[in-house]
């Protein structure tokens, strides 16, 4: 009996190592718990829909199956590395992600020392590619989304005052908070900037401070589960000034919390639903099919602008796949600088430190009766 | 002035109340089997989620708030009977670190369940309206829960002092084993004692999460900590100690987030220089200088050498 179970178990390892042959890893580093949880997914669901889209890439002349290997660094940058960790041991060829620039840039170090490259897909912060050689990014960064929503809230909504809130610690946050405090003042007008604890829930006393010092916006460039709780208290509150935010409050979940408030919500992001009918349809009809991808999608077709960017992550490194010819990660290391794409979210292309050249932003609101984001405008910055 | 202060003071107070709620749980516990039960913060998150999904599921809200409330009791009970009871006769520890880890099973049942998503608490008529008073627009709820902090205070004090099942409580907290000897069945009494403690964490999730209305599976932890250190700083083991702790940490936490205002506005300081950002950690320094110069609390029982 023994004997007969061991035969079974050896001839599983000789199958399973016949079937990873044919296989080329890619590591999905994402957070699918903790604050960013939520965002995590919807840029996950962008992988995953174009996995299904494209299972195979060939290779220096073979078909490898493409097998997503899932490592959740649960939006946290202690928890980061380890996870980053995971995904060296199983023998990933290249890495998509993070959402969150701090996570992202927290496990950095250990993609470096394996060799291994990674491709940002919305991870903003200019921290995260500079200085380094395996980190790339396929969205545009911080200094130019807070100048592109400073020159909204100074030239489209008029404001001369501002308030801008961030979470303590949160690279991400503080960093786009200077980035707009800089270009605002830069146009003449003026900044308030505080700070919350990680875990806060209770955003009433901010929203009263801005109030007070007149602010006629209120820039909070902050996680999802925060910006939900900010939109509603001041909702409550009945705030007066527009709410302004960065690309992660861009969420059918903002969008749901807004629904049926009379606060305006106006946000900078990678991509507006419309501009790629092809992967709309395509795209919603997968949800359509796929019951728990709805329900990581926040309940509803929506497309979030991460799941857009986490496609075109996906195909680019595809692309870098097959131009380096092999699944060695330091030859796709060396092949992904020279690497271009044409994504539903527009040309992608890498400069000398890593970044896409992007100029372009889209801005989006919510419409509070329908609780759906509409298009503003393209804005772009020479 | 007043119109400047007013709108933290409204705030520190309503969130006083939630927390005065959730720490008479903590102090309840304390008082009568000297244990700790860190799984209390989680067991208010709990009650949120649970009212996220049985609201989901179609349920009028009428009949889903008092499910929600039987359902947070009998959590209690159930974690009491299961990860505390069996310990009884253990190291005081032992007890100690089972309420850790039904913390952490509690955290991460609800992150299974929810895959990590963070949940819309649902909208309860009447109290999310909005309402102003003295030029401040906030929710009803929160007017609505000092008011029934107060209440439910005044009720549960009756029933410590008036009753014979708060004879009983009372006895017990005194001396464990000799009102064991006197016939008090202690395993139901620290039952009931679990079962009003999560009731009222479960009242206390209604108001807090209709407030600040996302719930995640973390959304216990801050709360819960913050009413731990309402009840040290009132005396664990007092009710009344609790309450005006958690009231004092509730309005202090909130006139800190608001500080640079007030004093801008009072000419004191030239620009704001951010004091907002020491608003918890005045609420854990609190806690040491506590623990320094008066480790019984505001309200606590002398402790006396009986030998």
């Amino acid at each position: 009996m023994k004997k007969v179970f061991a035969i079974v178990l050896a001839m599983m390892l000789v199958l399973s190592a016949a079937a990873m042959a044919e296989s080329v890893k890619i590591g999905v580093f994402e957070p699918a718990s903790g604050d960013s949880g939520a965002g995590g997914k919807q840029e996950m669901l962008g992988m995953q829909y174009a996995n299904k889209e494209t299972p195979t890439v060939e290779i220096g002349g073979e078909t490898y199956d493409v097998e997503l290997i899932y490592a959740d660094n649960g939006s946290d940058t202690t928890k980061a590395p380890s996870a980053a960790n995971t995904l060296v041991d199983a023998g990933v060829s290249v890495v998509l992600g993070s959402y969150g620039s701090g996570v992202s840039i927290a496990g950095s170090d250990i993609f470096k020392n394996a060799n291994i490259p990674a491709i940002g897909v919305t991870c903003t912060n200019p921290q995260v590619t500079a200085g380094n050689s395996h980190y790339f990014r396929v969205c545009f960064l911080d200094p130019f989304q807070g100048t592109v929503l400073a020159n909204y809230a100074s030239k489209e909504l008029g404001a001369t005052v501002a308030y801008t809130l961030g979470e303590l610690g949160n690279d991400y946050d503080q960093g786009l908070c200077t980035y707009f405090k800089q270009a605002f003042e830069g146009l003449g007008g003026t900044v308030m900037h505080e700070d919350f604890p990680t875990g806060t829930a209770d955003f009433n006393s901010y929203l009263t401070n801005a109030a007070g010092i007149g602010a006629q916006v209120f820039f909070c460039p902050v996680s999802i589960a925060y910006s939900t709780q900010i939109v509603q208290q001041a909702a409550s509150q009945n705030v007066a000034f527009p709410i302004l935010g960065s690309d992660t409050l861009d969420s059918n979940v903002v969008a749901n919390a807004a629904k049926g408030t009379n606060v305006q919500v106006i946000i900078t992001t990678f991509y507006q639903e419309g501009a790629a009918p092809e992967f709309d349809e395509g795209f919603k009809a997968w949800l359509a099919e796929d019951s728990e991808a709805m329900t990581n999608n926040g309940g509803n077709d929506m497309i979030s602008a991460v799941s857009a960017m986490g496609y075109d992550a996906y195909y680019t490194a595809l692309e870098a796949l097959k131009a380096a010819g092999t699944t060695d990660s330091k030859a796709v290391m060396d092949t992904l600088p020279s690497v271009t794409y044409d994504g539903v979210s527009g040309h992608i292309e890498f400069d000398e430190t890593g970044d896409a050249i992007r100029n372009a932003a889209f801005i989006k609101k919510i419409n509070n009766e329908t609780g759906d984001w509409e298009f503003v405008a393209e804005q772009t910055v020479d | 002035m007043w119109n400047t202060i007013f709108p933290y003071l409204l705030t520190g107070i309503s969130v006083g109340g939630q927390y005065a709620l959730i720490a008479i749980g903590y102090t309840m516990v304390y008082g009568i089997l000297r244990l700790i039960n860190f799984a209390h913060g989680d067991v208010f998150m709990v009650a949120g989620i649970v009212m996220v999904y049985m609201a989901a599921s179609g349920m009028p809200l009428w009949l889903c708030i008092p499910l929600v409330l039987i359902v947070t009791a009998l959590v209690g009970f159930l974690i009491e009977r299961i990860a505390y009871k069996p310990l009884r006769n253990a190291p005081r520890m032992s007890a100690m670190i089972s309420a850790i880890g039904v913390s952490y099973t509690l955290q991460n049942l609800v992150l299974y369940i929810t895959g990590g998503l963070n949940q819309l608490y649902p909208t309860i008529p009447w109290i999310s309206d909005s309402v102003t008073i003295f030029g401040a627009t906030t929710k009803m709820v929160t007017v609505v829960t000092p008011v029934l902090t107060i209440l439910l205070v005044v009720a549960l004090v009756a029933l410590i002092n008036h009753t014979k099942i708060g004879m009983a409580m009372r006895a017990v907290s005194r001396d464990f084993e000799t009102s064991q000897l006197m016939g008090i069945k202690i395993n139901s009494v620290i039952s009931i004692t679990f079962v009003i403690g999560t009731f009222l964490a479960g009242v206390a999730s209604v108001l807090y999460f209709t407030n600040y209305t996302t719930v995640i599976q973390t959304s216990g932890a801050m709360p819960g900590l913050k009413a731990f250190v309402a009840a040290v700083f009132g005396g664990i083991g007092s009710i009344p100690g609790a309450v005006v702790g958690a009231f004092i940490i509730g309005i202090a936490e909130n006139i800190i987030k608001g500080l640079d205002i007030i004093l801008f506005k009072l000419g004191v300081i030239a620009a704001p220089i951010g004091l907002a950002t020491f608003s918890d950690a005045f609420t854990f320094a609190l806690l040491i200088v506590i623990l320094a110069v008066k480790p019984t609390g505001l309200f606590g029982e002398k402790t006396t050498d009986k030998v």
